[in-house]
């Protein structure tokens, strides 16, 4: 039996999974004031309908961290950043206290100049004066050469309850991200330790011994162990489960738009070939961009319980929400009330519904049917407006090879699949504004749970060998090693599978589970002079964000 | 998060997977550390600056800058025909108002192909800036364009094609013609008969450092340029006058490619020359991107920077003194020097030779421009090459008069077809291209 269970900013949804088959369901309310309860609370309830002997993982997506960044209740970060020449540094600054050091490595990893002790020295007086208890340390290139940050970290290891070393965090060019990516780590980290820690013990209690796992934004998981070094990669997991609770239900290998329409927002993503779409670099959260691995993910104002209103004889739907539909005893009317009247589903006062619509309808000359119809097309036309401009933008996204600019991929939808509450209300006008066709599955409502259940461990590492300086560097696993002249592009892509599938096992993977690929690859000659003096060899590689299995229930749905 | 003053696109197209030969300065990894730069330093997240791809230019752009000989779809390839579409690109960004200015960091350069070509040289096949320009002038005529040539090696092939076009005036600093490739851009080299004066070459010494190169800027670039009002400023950015470039000999820095770029303000670069990938482009190519978008660029710097790199002699300083004097001068006398070149002549022709390196090819031209009092005069190119296939080709310039446009029709059709494989007719009065093989 596995467990999964995302808690969203106004709901918990849990299920229990048995031999394919969703056997439970239940959805809780999410107490804001106690984020531990509400996750406690309905896992305690599944856990009642099982055997505990039977539970073989839980998984959890929850919004510990992400609560912790927006309501900006973070503990206070030292930072030592290392820039080296370039870009003015001050916009950097997002620690309490930020020591800015001397030393420099630039693109290739060399180390140009080193910094000095004296700094460390400071930088550690500075933080302890102020009682700072989390540090972050992030250089420039520290990709390419993470000894800088290693050696810093070795000064001021016993000093500090925790402490974020950039290059472990993402192997992607983009020290400011990098920054703020480390910085996060450190801010979240005790307020994920402490919810990590009381599930922990909760679950002990219980005598539940199954591995607990966390969903990451990637759509993968990660034990909560690797959870506690990393909690970053927890924020913003919704739009991950949601996104993997589709795939529960449906395998294809066509290129897909998949829409999560929640009460406040509708969130849009994309499959190409029937993989999910990922964000270029990372997420933004709070102020900052970051790193952080995500499945692509774009929010919209707009969803069942969005405020509709009529200016200037036109209709407009949400951003806001001010409340539940009309017909459930909210102030405005919204677009699930016109669901309502048009029997699409079946809640609430109707009558108050009817209303609503006839609110709507009056200034449009409309009866409130016709209106309602109005409201959900003027709706599916703002989602597939949005659909437009965002594949416009991705199939735009800068290319860096002639074949790729003129060959490239470019995501063309061929079929629409829409979870969340209004989901089934709404598939038959989304298939006919988009004109592509829609499905739902039939437990549209908790896919986001089934998402987390089943989602697989995935990690990811970039390698980056100089065999001109017979160097090799793995940063996301702190690997920076000498290596043959000689050193091959195919030797390289062995090892960085090799890499991959360890880096995955030690993220909580079963063996058997591991599905790992090279994702990139490149080769560039280094010429001193007219003569090739070494290659320039980059690789990626990566475990697939996957299902460990697909819901029977609607398992022969192939699309 | 940054953002930037004035909203920037950058199209940069490193095209990984185009070589002229492995070994070749311009190759693949070209790009690979200035991207390597760009990314790390995060210039994507900044507020105002965007990056766009390339589009394609088509064969009718290359038509209205070049005679491909024997066309362009054998002369010209797919990665040429996408470099001169990410300055097309970087152009329309401009004009559409999208952007404030748009700096294409794409290859191979082009600076060097002239309005013949019989092949590469100087690792350039056609001339992206001139590509880009007679694409945009298309639509947006008239427009007065200022090329500002910034690479090390002369920019002979924009010198040729704008030679007579007083609508585009280019300046071309370098390092001195006779210590390197090309071995032209002197002060004589000063237009054609409708075109005295702008073009105007400003050869330096062998040593030119950071203080040199903005002394020419302060002291002749800009002067000439607010007395010519360009409606739009185009820097041809090479970047080989940097101190640590393997094939030149300047002491110019990063510092002082943003400070130029700074002063210079120009409303597009496209970047040319520069084959320093490690040492210098990462660190250039990021200082002309802060200060086009207007940013703090006070801390881009080389690894290996060092005060000495960028110092030059006293002897230099008083030399570039003179030569500015000497050329503003002459371009203040450009309309009496005109006058005395055209007195008592219908034709100005010019015998040469063109050398492309990097095809072992020589090519023997005589260019012929008309004489015209109403217009810059119909002209005509008849050129041979050491591998043969000899031409003709005719150009009516964009301001042509009734008479010249048909005298220009007259020559194309009754030239001699015994004496030419191939005859061209480029009438950029009616955007036409026409051709005829024997």
């Amino acid at each position: 039996m596995i467990i999964g269970l995302d808690m969203g900013g106004t709901h918990v949804d849990a299920v229990l999974i048995h031999q394919g088959e969703i056997i439970e369901a239940i959805k809780s309310p999410t107490d804001r004031t106690n984020l531990l309860d509400s996750v406690w609370v309905p896992l305690k309830l599944l856990l009642s309908k099982a055997k505990t002997s039977q539970i073989e993982r839980i998984i959890l997506s929850t919004t510990i961290s992400t609560n912790a960044i927006i309501e900006q209740k973070t503990d206070p970060v030292g930072m030592i950043i290392e820039c080296g020449p370039g870009l003015q540094n001050d916009f950097l600054c997002c620690g309490r206290e930020n020591i800015f050091i001397s030393g420099y490595i630039d693109h290739r990893g060399r180390e140009i100049r080193s910094f000095d002790n004296s700094e460390i020295e400071h930088a550690i007086k500075t933080f302890k004066h102020v009682e700072i208890p989390s540090v972050a340390i992030t250089g420039k290139f520290s990709i390419r050469n993470p000894e800088h940050e290693i050696k810093i970290h070795e000064t001021l290891k016993d000093e500090f309850s925790f402490i974020t070393l950039g290059h472990t965090l993402s192997g992607k060019l983009n020290f400011p991200r990098r920054v703020f990516t480390s910085y996060y780590n450190s801010a979240v980290s005790s307020t994920f330790h402490r919810f990590s820690k009381s599930i922990h013990e909760a679950l002990q209690r219980e005598k539940i011994n199954a591995p607990i796992f966390v969903l990451k934004a990637d759509g993968g998981t990660m034990s909560l162990k690797t959870g506690d070094k990393s909690p970053v990669q927890t924020i913003l997991s919704g739009p991950a489960a949601s996104i993997m609770g589709g795939q529960a239900f449906l395998s294809t290998t066509k290129d897909a738009v998949f829409l999560d329409i929640g009460g406040t927002t509708t969130d849009i993503s994309f499959l190409a070939d029937g993989a999910p779409l990922f964000e270029p670099l990372g997420i933004n959260i709070g102020a900052f961009p970051t790193l952080v691995r995500a499945l692509y993910s774009v929010s919209m104002g707009v969803g069942g319980d969005s405020k509709v209103t009529v200016k200037d004889k036109k209709l407009v739907i949400g951003p806001v929400r001010q409340g539940a539909p009309k017909a459930l005893g909210g102030p405005c009317p919204t677009p699930t009330d016109a669901m309502i009247v048009l029997n699409l589903i079946n809640i609430g006062d109707r009558h108050k519904a009817i209303t609503a619509m006839e609110e709507i309808g009056k200034p449009l000359d409309l009866d409130p049917k016709v209106a309602a119809k109005t409201v959900l097309n003027t709706m599916a036309n703002m989602i597939k407006n949005q659909i437009e401009k965002l594949l416009d933008n991705i199939n735009s996204h800068p290319v860096y090879t002639v074949k790729e600019l003129l060959y490239g991929k470019k995501i063309k939808p061929e079929f629409i699949q829409v979870i969340g509450g209004p989901a089934k209300a709404m598939a038959s006008i989304l298939a006919e504004t988009l004109d592509l066709p829609c499905w739902y599955p039939k437990a549209y409502e908790a896919a986001n749970a089934v998402g987390a259940a089943l989602a697989r461990t995935t990690a990811e590492i970039t390698m980056f060998v100089d065999t001109a300086q017979g160097t090799l560097s793995v940063p996301e696993v702190g690997l920076h090693d000498k290596v043959s002249q000689g050193y091959s592009l195919e030797e390289s892509k062995l090892y960085a599978l090799a890499l991959i599938k360890q880096q995955s096992l030690l993220f909580g993977a079963k063996e058997d589970e591991i599905e790992a690929e090279i994702i990139e690859e490149s080769s560039f000659n280094i010429v001193r002079g007219f003569y090739t003096s070494g290659k320039n060899l980059r690789i990626r590689a990566q475990t697939k964000p996957g299902l460990i299995f697909q819901l029977r229930s609607d398992k022969n749905v192939v699309c | 998060m940054l953002s930037a003053k004035n909203r920037l696109g950058l199209v940069f197209f490193p095209a990984f997977d185009w070589a002229i030969s492995y070994s070749h300065p311009e190759r693949e990894e070209r790009l690979l550390y200035t991207q390597d730069q760009i990314f790390e330093e995060g210039i994507q997240d900044i507020d105002n600056i965007n990056f766009y791809n390339p589009t394609v230019a088509s064969i009718k752009d290359v038509q209205r800058v070049h005679f491909c000989v024997p066309d362009v779809d054998l002369r010209v390839t797919k990665s040429h025909l996408i470099s001169a579409g990410g300055a097309i690109k970087a152009a329309h960004m401009v004009i559409d108002k999208e952007v404030d200015k748009a700096f294409a960091l794409i290859r191979p350069p082009g600076h060097h192909a002239q309005r013949v070509v019989y092949g590469d040289r100087g690792f350039c096949i056609i001339n992206i800036e001139a590509v880009m320009l007679e694409n945009i002038r298309a639509k947006l005529n008239p427009c007065r364009v200022a090329i500002v040539d910034t690479d090390c090696h002369h920019g002979d092939g924009t010198q040729d094609i704008y030679w007579n076009d007083r609508d585009t005036l280019f300046i071309s600093f370098h390092q001195d013609g006779r210590t390197l490739y090309p071995g032209t851009g002197f002060l004589d080299e000063f237009g054609g008969p409708g075109a005295l004066g702008y073009n105007i070459n400003i050869p330096l010494p062998p040593g030119t450092g950071d203080a040199g190169f903005l002394y020419v800027l302060d002291n002749l670039v800009l002067p000439i340029l607010s007395e010519y009002k360009p409606d739009l400023i185009v820097n041809s950015a090479g970047q080989d006058n940097h101190y640590t470039d393997p094939l030149t000999n300047m002491n110019f820095s990063a510092q002082g490619y943003a400070e130029l770029n700074h002063k210079l303000n120009p409303d597009i670069a496209v970047l040319e020359g520069g084959y320093s990938i490690e040492g210098a482009l990462p660190y250039v190519n990021l200082g002309i991107i802060l200060a086009m978008a207007g940013l703090d660029y006070s801390k881009v710097q080389e690894p290996d920077f060092n005060i000495q790199n960028v110092e030059q002699t006293m002897e230099i300083t008083d030399y570039i003194k003179r030569l500015c004097e000497k050329i503003y001068k002459h371009w203040k006398q450009r309309d009496r020097l005109a006058r005395d070149l055209r007195k008592g002549k219908d034709y100005i022709i010019r015998q040469r030779q063109v050398y492309y390196d990097t095809d072992s090819i020589m090519e023997y031209q005589t260019q012929k421009f008309k004489v015209c009092y109403k217009c810059s005069g119909v002209n005509t190119i008849q050129s041979d090459s050491d591998k043969g296939m000899p031409i003709l080709a005719v150009t009516i310039p964009r301001d042509a008069c009734p008479s010249c446009i048909d005298e220009g029709y007259k020559i194309f059709k009754e030239a001699n077809s015994q004496k030419y494989c191939y005859i061209y007719l480029q009438d950029k009065v009616n955007d036409e291209y026409l051709d005829k093989q024997f």
